[in-house]
């Protein structure tokens, strides 16, 4: 067979060398997936909540497998244990990896102690999504939401992570903001590690 | 003189903007996961991935014939050379190589030896009959078909499945002639 000892075939996946994460693939070619993933949802659920709920699962199963291969890739097989630092690892590290830059600001919430906020200027996965008017709130970054709470959740930091549309004044679209909302026995073990 | 030359699979590669491969891999992998939970018969999930691709393929050929700048193809050889170099480049980065050409030319095979759909990927034991990127088939039938060719586009190796390689056969049908919607006086069935 022409080629045969060209590529080392691994009989187990996990003997595989992991990638650099380098490797890319167009724009274009991840709308239209993602685009297939919202347009199939919508064929399986019958109101907004729903598909909300099964986008954020989709981004749930990435999130968690993200959160592995960071840890192992990049920062050596170690994990954050506090809240502040598995914050800006979402923010600044998984950020960069899945979008190629850091998220655009990280904010403490004023009203509650335990809720933050990722904010974006323009998803990514938004960026060639309009939502019609009869969805009202409707956000596809849900994804994203599922993506962030997969990563928390996997950390050991159980959330409530939802995706708002903020109107921003002088901008046509407006920015959306990931809401992290935190469980109560995160805030006590925070409270106790002091 | 032709107007402006074809760009090659590097050049528009290098032009578009491009995300990083794995948010594209694990997000195919959530997508067939759901797939899987949704319709837990393992046929039922090869169709429907091969409609997804459908569904991208036919709004794909548009994006690629505006970038590339291809012209008309003369024979479905080099359709087919133009799809491994140039297509699969364009949008994930990889090149395909074309072999394998029957004796009519109308059958050929594209080999992927890189895919990005399947980093990461181990098929489990209850779902052996499963054509992981079987979405990729319903592109190339979906872009094909817009551009007046009926293809049958299978699977015949699978790297997932232990073979070395990920081989497409594509088959072309028929070219059907482009046909204006409207005649003048009668209506006409496509």
């Amino acid at each position: 067979m022409i080629g045969a000892g060209k590529i080392k075939q691994y009989t187990n996946v996990l003997d595989k060398p992991l990638s650099k994460g380098k490797q890319e693939v167009s724009l274009s070619a991840f709308a239209f997936l993602f685009s297939e993933l919202v347009q199939y949802n919508q064929t399986q659920v019958d109101n907004i909540a729903e598909l909300e709920r099964r986008l954020e699962d989709a981004g749930y199963a990435v999130g968690a497998r993200v959160l592995e291969l960071l840890c192992h890739r990049d920062k050596g097989n170690r994990r954050e244990t506090r809240l502040l630092g598995i914050l800006s690892f979402v923010h600044s590290t998984v950020w960069k990896v899945l979008f190629g830059k850091v998220a655009d600001s990280l904010e403490k919430g004023t009203e509650h102690e335990d809720e933050y906020m990722i904010s974006e200027k323009e998803l990514l996965v938004n960026r060639f999504i309009s939502i019609p008017k009869d969805m009202g709130t409707f956000n596809c970054g849900a994804f994203v939401a599922g993506i962030v709470r997969g990563v928390l959740d996997g950390a050991g930091f159980p959330a409530v992570v939802t995706a708002h549309f903020v109107p921003v004044e002088g901008q046509q679209r407006p920015r959306t903001t990931i809401l992290i909302k935190f469980a109560e026995e995160v805030l006590q073990r925070e409270a106790r590690l002091g | 003189m032709a107007p402006v030359a074809p760009r090659s699979g590097d050049a528009i590669f290098a032009s578009v903007e491009r995300v990083n491969a794995e948010l594209f891999t694990l997000t195919y992998g959530a997508i067939v996961r759901q797939l899987l939970t949704d319709l837990e018969e393992v046929e039922e999930v090869n169709k429907q991935l091969d409609q997804m691709g459908y569904n991208i393929g036919i709004r794909l050929i548009d994006e690629f014939l505006a970038k590339s700048n291809v012209s008309r193809c003369v024979d479905f050889k080099e359709t087919a050379e133009v799809i491994a170099k140039v297509g699969f480049k364009m949008f994930l980065g990889v090149t395909a190589s074309v072999t394998n050409w029957d004796a009519d030319g109308m059958s050929c095979s594209l080999i992927l030896e890189d895919n990005p759909l399947v980093d990461f990927v181990e098929l489990p034991d209850t779902c052996q009959g499963l054509y992981y990127c079987n979405i990729l088939s319903g592109v190339i039938r979906g872009a094909l078909e817009m551009v007046s060719m009926k293809t049958e586009v299978t699977w015949v190796r699978d790297m997932l499945r232990g073979d070395d390689a990920f081989e497409l056969q594509v088959k072309l049908l028929k070219q059907v002639s482009e046909e204006y919607p409207y005649k003048d006086d009668e209506y006409s069935e496509v």
